[in-house]
């Protein structure tokens, strides 16, 4: 199991690094990537937030979209509770419920040990992404213009890599992505950088008033935590 | 931009202590569960195309699309994330000195 995590940890360490050299390189300080990398602790959503400033997006909507892309450690959260610790240490240790740690943790339960997994896991990932993110601010101040290096590219490949597992993972997921990614690009001309993206939420209400027709009973997470076998092309923390 | 990293963090945080203090019933309807598989998967779609065709409010086709095509080849083949990287980011930087 500590083999597991390292390994994992290495990963998150590699996007860690990514992601502190673009988050510089789109305007950040070095502290502010930190304190993302510290305090926000979810890499979809610091991946996203980046993105949506270095395209030109208002701080509200690449707030706003980095909360909707962390909307799922809730449902992650509440899986989980039952084996954080009681009393206020518990809100400290939710602050390493993530993809990783979730799927980890859920995977080691049939052995009893779901809570080691979790705390292995998540110390491993925090501090193998907050060392990367360090590693890679530092390093971009070094570079020259982004652009010439085609760094602007980074981005959607990184979200081309974190939406791969999912589309494999479930069929209604393409059309899903097809709808948002359309209402997004359609809207791009009339409204400013950040708010496309936000509208692609549209593409959630088929798929929403579609299960409310045909549910069985609800159990909170089979499906919302990530395949282990994705875990090449599925390097965040969320 | 220190109040967006703050605010933005906190807020995270608070989504993931949502989840201890809401009872499990109300966030366990197969709505919400649908609701939250599907969030990512349009977010992360509509960040991919708005990042490689936008301009601001224009819509352009430059380099970024073959950054996009190659790392869509390579996400597919499985490659690890820094391979699908440096494969756009690469491919990118190529076609701009190039074109």
């Amino acid at each position: 199991m500590r083999r597991d995590a390292i390994g994992l940890g290495l990963g998150v360490g590699v996007f860690g690094l990514s992601f502190g050299a673009l988050a510089v390189t789109a305007g950040l300080s070095l502290w502010q990537t930190q304190v993302l990398s510290l305090l926000m602790f979810t890499g979809g959503s610091q991946y996203a937030l980046v993105g949506v400033l270095a395209s030109g997006g208002s701080a509200a909507a690449a707030a706003t979209v980095a909360w909707l892309l962390g909307a799922r450690n809730t449902f992650y959260a509440v899986r989980l509770a039952p084996l954080l610790a009681r009393g206020p240490r518990r809100a400290v240790e939710v602050q390493w419920v993530i993809d990783e740690t979730t799927a980890m943790a859920t995977a080691a339960e049939p052995d009893g040990r779901a809570r080691e997994a979790f705390l292995l896991t998540g110390a491993a990932v925090y501090v193998f992404w907050n060392v990367g993110t360090l590693a890679g601010s530092v390093a971009a101040g070094l570079a020259p213009d982004p652009e010439l290096l085609g760094l602007d590219a980074a981005f959607p490949a990184a979200f081309v890599a974190l939406l791969a597992p999912r589309l494999r993972a479930d069929p209604v997921a393409g059309a899903v992505a097809l709808l948002g990614g359309a209402v997004a690009l359609a809207l791009t001309p009339y409204a400013p950088a950040g708010i496309p993206v936000l509208a692609s939420l549209v593409a959630v209400a088929p798929v929403v008033l579609r299960a409310r027709r045909t549910s069985p009973t609800p159990d909170v997470t089979p499906g919302l935590t990530p395949d282990l076998t994705q875990r090449p092309t599925d390097g965040g923390t969320g | 931009m220190w109040p967006l990293v703050l605010v933005s963090s906190v807020g995270c945080y608070l989504l993931k202590l949502l989840g201890l203090a809401v009872p499990q019933r109300l966030l366990a309807g197969p709505g919400a569960r649908a609701a939250v598989l599907a969030l990512p998967v349009a977010l992360l779609a509509a960040l991919i195309l708005t990042g490689t065709f936008g301009s601001g409010t224009a819509l352009v086709l430059d380099a970024r699309a073959v950054g996009l095509v190659v790392a869509a080849l390579l996400a597919w083949r499985r490659a690890p994330l820094l391979v699908v990287l440096l494969g756009a980011v690469v491919a990118t930087a190529v076609t701009r000195a190039v074109l």
